[in-house]
């Protein structure tokens, strides 16, 4: 697998690395972000902890919003994003970049099939 | 009525406006069976001097607190008359809570100031916009301490207000949180850190205790850190931070306190104003409205309310405390009078309310069957009194002494029904120590 | 018309005010620590009793003389919007006028002036005021019992929320009933009392018109369910039509309904909550009977009870034996939930709102509901046909919602819309609250407003939906330019936030 997929909820998961030392980088998209409006802040994962496909990764705050980021995949958080404390704004400039919000040890692989590829993801952003 | 501008005429045309016949029509959708057929058996209403008149009565059957020694918790001290009058300005007093900044800088600077004011006198690096009472703010923190702990256990030191006491113990019943109460501490030489245990999310003290004695508590704070917990430290006299050292020297991780004693009459208990200060690394878990500095589209500095992503409005059932109505305008008058106090007043009027209370203290020793048990104290300290404190209070009071607060009135049934809690500030004189000295001289 | 688009960046007089718009540093930058205004005598040598916790270093608290503080203040106030200045139409808010003989009466020496522990033999007439209030508010509410303690509306929540709790508890369903039904459209401290309880909150759904229908309320009932919040009249400023048999299906499926009173304003000595099924309801005493905001507070919250939750009220309550009044305090030996505050509640809050209720009488409190709604739908039907209402034309109740259909491809969103109100002179109305209406802008009149002040409102907001309309957008994203502040940068704020002052 190469490039991002994405869920219906606006998260991407990319793949990085080989073997044993691969792993599953999160973030939300960046039609998620021009949603969000100026980010202030990100309530991020404790390295460590467990997230089950679905279950809530993350808080991203705007001025007058607090939304709920799901994990796209099942796995162990193994380092968050700590930069994005100081400049919550990467998630509006670069959210596939800068502002990704955690990286994950996978434990089923074959989660990644049920998301959507980057053609897939469009067409649906351009149904919305 | 003279608070209802509009005439039969105007309501007439309104109703044509709107389209309706008859007022009855606009409540069309209200159950027929539920509409009042006749008005409810209430008095009518009456003129203003008739109102006055009514309230006033009710008001002299009440002893004002003129010559009294009552503390444990509300504290009766000189409100300066510009306190008042500002507060009374209608933009203060008939404004809203700052949504629209633009048209709030008055509001938000205040509270940019409280926040600083309090945050100084505290000794911490932030605080909120205030909230109800220190005792809900008390409250309020044992369930921040929870949440930045991931712990539901909290320590309460027996110097700790009972009724602050009461106020956690009843939400954390219905939380599901657990609390553990000392007995209380009369002599203020309770063992905290015995009860510290790594299932403790914090311990909650108070300094000075409701018993008057002060508490030292960097050998808490020291204990509660080694266990990973927090220390809540509480205070209900603020006046008292202008001579002693505040709790974040000792390394209080949250500071709640009443604001009341400066800037707030007595009220028989509200409203008064919460004070609740941090460190800036739990701003995230902070409740309550936060007030801070940005600048406008002209590059102006200006005040916003900020952070609200924490709160109700926002994060509904995920929100850091359930607060939306604070104690605004209580806080601008705690906030006037330490402005016009400022720290060399402030400290003046702390020697002055110490001095009081010593004074009081050194006249009582003497007298046969009354004890005072405090070494160190501030304004207020407790008496051992021959036979029960209730009593001798009801006896004072006949002879125009509000002597203080029955210990059995804070905590029925403890067994301590001789210890009388007093309190002398900058407002009693030497002829009402006399007073004091004549009244329980003969009623003991 | 639009020559001031580009507002100068610096103030164009020398001194940075302009004629009565003062600016006013920060008091840090003002005051310093050696001054004060408020001589106070050193006291005669003694013996210090501090032992060894006297503060050493300064404070960092500045003074100012009382001139200084005095006109620090007043300019501070004028930068603030006030209903006694103006028309303050905050939907959902109640911002009528606030009566001045409160103000005076609340500071009475008998009331302003006594201890919340002083012995309640000499506090008699504070205990019968409280008593008074009861009164007016059992009848107004036809319930059975009322707690006067809590603070304000939120923790009036908390308490009606704990007495239910404390009944399911009596019935042993306490671990069982751990659900409550909210619409959507509550206000946030509904679930976040429901959630700070424990509760776990379930949203129901509202119809297309803007109501909780009976059967959507069925649909989500069952035997986990502790309670229903509903407030009536809605967000919306709609009445709840079902309200009978919402109340009917709670109670039989065992469950107890509370009612959010923040909108009781509407109908006040018109219907009772108690003829409607409530157990329990908070009432905003600094919204329904005009306590003063202060700028966000102080309120004071009294929660009425039913006969089913009367028991479990908190203490204090009063009790009256034998002719003799009292307050308990302790809640051992009876079934009280506890404790929620350290005093009685806001007595200086009770002097007030008794004042308000004895000025209007029983008959005065239904005449204020009634203008209260009048005035609401009179601004409806004026400005219909410029601005879009989300449910229909249909009649409301104290307060008109709108949603930003109108404003649909002007490139003016609902804030802005507002901002522009502020140049007009006007308070903005509540914005995108409720939730589940788009851009909504919630307008509560009161029965405060004269029918000239209704009507220059109205020609105001006509005006400025025509001009939106006409595609004059500046007048909208460059708004407000006449107030004290142009709008601040928010996002900064909250990013790096500057929460007090440092030298």
């Amino acid at each position: 697998m190469s490039g991002e997929r994405y869920t219906k909820d606006h998260e991407y998961v990319r793949l990085e690395g080989q073997g044993d030392d691969e792993v599953a980088v999160v973030g939300v998209t960046d039609y998620a972000q021009a949603q969000l409006g100026d980010i202030v802040f990100i309530e991020l994962p404790e390295p460590g902890a467990r997230v089950d496909k679905g279950g809530q990764l993350a808080t991203i705050e705007s001025v007058k919003a607090a939304s709920e980021v799901y994990s796209p995949i099942s796995g162990e958080i193994i380092s968050a994003n700590d930069a994005l404390d100081d400049e919550p704004g990467s998630v509006n400039e670069d959210p596939l970049g800068r502002g990704w919000l955690a990286k994950l040890r996978i434990v089923d692989a074959t989660e990644l099939e049920g998301l959507m590829d980057e053609n897939a993801y469009r067409a649906f952003v351009e149904s919305l | 009525m003279r608070y209802l501008p509009l005439t039969d005429e105007d309501r007439a045309k309104m109703r044509e406006a709107i389209g309706v016949a008859t007022i009855d029509e606009l409540y069309a959708d209200v159950p027929k069976d539920v509409l009042l057929k006749a008005p409810l058996d209430l008095p009518r209403g009456a003129p203003e001097m008739e109102v006055e008149r009514r309230l006033a009565a009710l008001a002299r059957e009440n002893v004002p607190a003129s010559r009294a020694f009552l503390g444990a918790g509300a504290y009766r001290h000189h409100i300066p008359a510009s306190v008042d009058h500002l507060i009374q300005r209608s933009e203060f007093l008939t404004s809203y809570t700052p949504y629209q900044p633009e048209i709030s800088q008055g509001t938000l600077q205040v509270l940019f100031e409280f926040q600083t004011q309090v945050a100084a006198l505290t000794g911490m690096e932030i605080a909120n916009a205030s909230m109800y009472d220190g005792s809900t703010a008390c409250a309020e923190a044992a369930l921040m301490a929870h949440r930045l702990t991931k712990r539901r256990k909290a320590v309460l030191s027996g110097g700790l207000h009972p009724h602050y006491a009461e106020v956690v113990r009843t939400i954390s019943r219905f939380a599901g949180d657990e609390v553990v109460t000392l007995p209380p501490d009369i002599f203020a030489r309770e063992d905290v850190a015995a009860h510290i245990d790594a299932d403790v999310s914090c311990v909650i003290v108070q300094t000075p205790d409701v018993f008057g004695n002060l508490r030292d508590l960097s050998p808490i704070a020291e204990a509660c850190h080694a266990e990973g917990a927090l220390l809540v430290a509480v205070f209900t006299e603020a006046v008292s931070l202008g001579l002693l050292t505040p709790p974040g020297a000792f390394g209080a991780d949250i500071v709640v306190g009443e604001g009341q004693s400066l800037g707030n009459p007595l009220s028989f208990g509200g409203p008064y104003v919460g004070l609740f200060a941090t460190k800036r690394e739990h701003l995230r878990q902070t409740p309550g409205r936060l007030c801070g500095e940005t600048a406008d589209a002209d590059g102006r500095r200006s005040f916003v309310l900020t952070l609200s992503a924490r709160e109700q409005h926002i994060r509904r059932d995920k929100a850091t405390s359930n607060i939306c109505t604070n104690s605004g305008l209580c806080a601008l008058a705690f906030s006037i009078h330490l402005t016009l106090l400022g720290e060399t007043g402030l400290r003046r009027l702390a020697r002055a309310n110490h001095a009081s209370a010593v004074r009081l203290a050194e006249r009582l020793a003497p007298i046969a069957g009354v004890d005072v048990l405090n070494d160190a104290f501030f304004n207020e300290f407790t008496l051992r009194v021959r036979g029960d404190a209730a009593a001798l209070v009801e006896t004072m009071a006949a002879r125009g002494v509000l002597a203080g607060v029955p210990v059995s009135r804070l905590l029925p049934g403890a067994g301590l029904d001789d210890l009388l809690i007093v309190a002398s500030t900058e407002v009693v004189t030497e002829a009402d120590r006399d007073a004091f000295v004549a009244a329980i001289e003969g009623a003991l | 018309m639009l020559d001031h688009a580009n507002h100068p960046a610096a103030p164009e007089t020398f001194s940075g005010d302009r004629g009565l718009d003062h600016e006013e540093p920060l008091l840090f930058e003002i005051g310093r620590a050696d001054v004060t205004g408020v001589d106070i005598a050193e006291p005669e040598p003694f013996a210090s009793r501090l032992g060894a916790l006297e503060r050493k270093g300064p404070i960092g608290l500045p003074g100012l003389t009382e001139p200084e503080a005095v006109r620090h203040y007043i300019r501070l106030s004028r930068k603030n919007y006030s209903i006694d200045a103006g028309l303050y139409p905050l939907g959902s808010c109640t911002m009528k006028h606030n009566p001045r003989l409160g103000e005076k009466m609340a500071r009475l020496d008998g009331f302003a002036d006594i201890h919340p522990l002083q012995p309640q033999s000499t506090a008699r007439g504070a205990l019968a005021l409280m008593e008074e209030l009861s009164r007016f508010l059992l009848a107004l509410t036809n319930m059975s019992a009322v707690a006067l303690s809590p603070k304000a509306g939120a923790h009036g929540e908390l308490c009606g929320l704990m007495t239910i709790e404390a009944a399911l508890r009596a019935r042993g369903e306490a671990r069982t009933r751990r659900t409550v039904l909210i619409p959507q459209s509550a206000h946030g401290t509904n679930p976040a009392s429901a959630a700070l309880l424990g509760f776990e909150v379930r949203a129901i759904p509202a119809g297309e018109d803007g109501i909780v229908h009976a059967d959507a309320v069925a649909a989500a009932l069952d035997d986990s369910v502790a309670a229903i919040m509903l407030t009536n009249p809605n967000t919306c400023g709609l009445f709840e039509r079902d309200v009978v048999e919402i109340a009917r299906l709670v109670h039989e499926a065992g469950g107890y309904f509370y009612c959010d009173g923040a909108n009781f304003n509407a109908i006040a000595g018109v219907a009772r909550p108690g003829d409607m099924g409530v157990d329990a309801m908070h009432l905003n005493l600094h919204k329904t009977f005009s306590t003063p905001h202060g700028g966000g507070g102080p309120g004071a919250g009294p929660v009425v009870l039913s006969a089913r939750l009367a028991r479990f009220a908190p203490v204090p309550f009063l009790l009256r034996e034998g002719g003799e009044l009292r307050l308990v305090e302790h809640a051992n030996e009876t079934q009280s939930l506890g404790r929620l505050t350290a005093f009685h509640g806001q007595m200086g809050m009770f002097v007030r709102a008794l004042s308000y209720l004895l000025s209007h009488g029983g008959d005065g409190v239904a005449q204020a509901s009634r203008d209260a709604v009048l005035a609401a739908n009179y601004l409806r039907a004026r400005l219909r046909d410029v601005m879009t209402q989300p449910f229909g034309d249909r009649i409301c109740m104290h307060e008109a919602l709108f949603d930003d259909s109108f404003l649909k491809g002007t490139g003016v969103t609902t804030l802005d819309f507002a901002k522009a109100m502020i140049d007009e002179g006007y308070h903005p109305m509540t914005i995108y609250f409720p939730l589940v209406v788009h851009g909504a802008m919630l307008i509560e009149p009161t029965e405060s407003e004269s029918k000239s002040s209704l009507d220059r409102f109205v020609s105001t907001l006509r005006a400025l939906a025509e001009s939106a309309k006409r595609g004059e957008t500046e007048r909208f994203t460059q708004a407000p330019r006449h107030a004290p502040r142009r709008r601040p940068d928010e996002t900064a704020a909250a990013r790096k936030p500057v929460l007090r002052w440092r030298g």
